[in-house]
């Protein structure tokens, strides 16, 4: 098991690293979703490198932590973690989207270890990691369950069937994080379809919130480890983000939802990403 | 605690009830299980089961697309999940949920639906699943079962417990009556035949299998040597007992659902890629099922033996007149 501490350089250099693989890996692969990946790169650095039990060596390790990546399109994201913590050879994220390549546009939990659930089909991830808090708990372990899902995700039905469900049966193992960049394919999400008041829907579903600023590590890790203390309801943590946060060229920007930086492009991102070292 | 019903061998009942009851009885044994309804237990028969082990039954109100997903999640923490509620609900409203997030990652997850097909009854359109097989069936690595009576379902429900992956397995609400043989076993992808016959052919799944075998003792009277096989795995089909099948002059298929897509799709698109055969689909003529009693039912969709050895008589004048001869 990695041995996590609370190190908040050391976690913002981890999400600095997250953001330079991903970019990496969507110029090579030509396509995919760039603005989602980055603005939740805070929230995943501090999963992985900081809350998470889990062992790269036995993905299978029935007392991890589980992670579901219900915005499945940030699949870049979910990949570039992986590698990093050790699951698989980072080489290997070269490979994203080609035929062949265990990393699929949209992750398959058959194809790659560390997988937990296959999602890319929105709205589903949030019952799969209540299902997941249901089965642990009648296992007695204590592992928890994290799930991320999208703000626009918010719009599908079934969030809200699972967040019923979640608080029905005291799913205080489940801690659902929700990245609120904004914006969603069509433009932002108060000019679509408005999903405001977030804190209020879930707490009227029964759950307990905590609003913080997604890209703020200390509050990050703060919001963690006061989920995991909060017990008889599920947490979800509600992070204000921006979309393509790290790059100035793709933030807040909508049209880099589903595109591939340039390699001109990853030339500005790399440099801006570059902790003056050269690395 | 109550205790279950031995077995259904011989007896009329319908196939919820020996689910509901083998479920029950497995539950006993197995502590994997773990079982998910839609606000329907009383329905499906999932209701003894909770009553026994509530906390192993999950009761997801009427929220059929997280039911599936939810049973996705505790099947990755190695319980068996079984989901239910009606066909319709359970292979329509939450057919992505399925599709992704059981299915795709070929997870342990058993979808047992009840209340297939028209005889429903009363209900009407809304509440009769006549597309369930072929939504099930659409779906990669997705097994799909249909048995033919009480029974058989003990039998199905008993083995996929065994198996590992996700399975579709269809039931009525009417009583059926007993059909297979007491020293039957069921085994996934494996037909049964109660006869072959050198010019007909019924292959048939689920309530059909009664009324073809009705049929064929018909269609024997008028000198026509009808075979009858329950095709209970509609996937993965056995191939090997329809290439045996595909003998006889004509092929018949009989299924209380759309003639498109269900058994007779999956036959016809079979027998078509081995040999030229002329198959008679006997179902729901792509048309919505109405209100009425099950038994009235049969009769106005022509389900009934009588209309089905007529509809055959019908087709195996017509190929003698155009001189069909056997391979």
């Amino acid at each position: 098991m990695l041995v996590q501490k609370r190190d908040i350089e050391y976690l913002k250099n981890q999400a600095r690293i997250l953001r330079i693989e991903i970019l990496k890996m969507l110029t090579e692969a030509g396509s995919g979703h760039t603005g989602g990946s980055l603005s939740a790169a805070d929230i995943v650095a501090a999963l992985y490198f900081y809350k998470l039990r889990y062992k790269p060596e036995d993905p299978q390790w029935p007392e991890r932590d589980r992670f579901v990546l219900s915005k499945g399109h940030a699949a870049p994201l979910l990949y570039a973690v992986l590698a990093i913590s050790g699951y698989f050879d980072k080489s290997l994220l070269r490979t994203l989207r080609k035929l062949g390549s265990p990393l699929q546009g949209h992750p398959c939990s058959k194809m790659l270890p560390g997988v937990e659930v296959s999602t890319g089909s929105l709205g589903q991830g949030l019952s799969v990691a209540n299902g997941i808090a249901m089965g642990l708990k009648l296992q007695g372990l204590n592992s928890r369950v994290y799930c991320l899902l999208g703000d626009g995700e918010l719009q599908e039905g079934q969030v809200w069937e699972a967040a019923m469900t979640a608080s029905h049966y005291k799913s205080d193992n489940l801690c659902a994080i929700v990245d609120l960049n904004g914006l969603q394919i069509d433009g932002p999400i108060s000019s679509v379809k408005n999903i405001e008041p977030v804190d209020k829907k879930f707490q009227s579903f029964g759950w307990n919130t905590i609003e913080i600023d997604g890209h703020d590590m200390a509050q990050i890790v703060d919001a963690l480890d006061r989920a995991e203390e909060l017990k008889g309801a599920p947490t979800v943590i509600l992070a204000r983000t921006i979309k393509g946060k790290g790059v100035s060229i793709f933030e807040g920007k909508v049209k880099y939802h589903g595109i591939a930086p340039t390699p001109e492009e990853l030339e500005i991102a790399l440099k801006e990403l570059s902790d003056g070292t050269g690395n | 605690m109550e205790q279950a019903i031995k077995s259904f061998c011989g007896l009329e009942a319908a196939t919820r009830d020996a689910y509901g009851e083998t479920l029950f009885r497995l539950g006993q044994e197995n502590r994997d299980i773990v079982v998910l309804d839609a606000d329907l237990s009383s329905s499906t028969k999932t209701s003894k089961f909770a009553k026994a082990f509530p906390d192993r039954f999950f009761n997801m109100g009427v929220s059929e697309q997280d039911m599936m997903a939810t049973a996705a999640g505790l099947s990755l923490t190695g319980k068996i999940p079984f989901a239910s509620t009606f066909a319709i609900f359970a292979t329509g409203r939450a057919w992505e949920q399925i599709r992704q997030s059981i299915v795709y990652s070929h997870l342990n997850v058993k979808i047992v639906a009840t209340h297939g097909g028209i005889t429903v009854g009363e209900d009407g359109a809304s509440h009769q699943a006549i597309e369930d097989i072929a939504l099930m069936r659409v779906i990669p690595e997705m097994t799909v079962i249909v048995p033919a009576d009480a029974y058989e379902t003990e039998l199905v429900i008993e083995e996929i417990v065994k198996f590992y992956g996700p399975v579709y397995v269809r039931l009525g609400r009417a009583k059926v009556k007993p059909v297979m043989p007491e020293d039957y076993r069921f085994q996934i992808g494996k037909a049964y035949a109660f006869r072959l016959g050198n010019d007909v052919n019924i292959i048939a799944c689920g309530v059909m299998v009664k009324e073809a075998l009705d049929a064929a003792e018909i269609l024997k009277a008028k000198g026509i040597d009808t075979g009858v096989i329950n095709m209970s795995t509609i996937k993965p089909l056995d191939e090997k007992m329809l290439l045996e099948a595909a003998r006889a002059k004509l092929i018949v298929t009989a299924e209380e659902h759309s003639i498109i897509g269900g058994l007779g799709g999956a036959v016809s698109e079979y027998i078509s890629s081995i040999r030229p055969r002329p198959i008679l689909r006997i179902g729901i003529k792509d048309t919505f099922g109405c209100s009425g009693s099950s038994q009235e039912l049969m009769r106005f969709f022509g389900l009934t033996s009588d209309q089905i050895a007529s509809d055959i008589m019908k087709k195996w004048s017509e190929l003698a007149t155009k001189g069909a001869k056997p391979l």
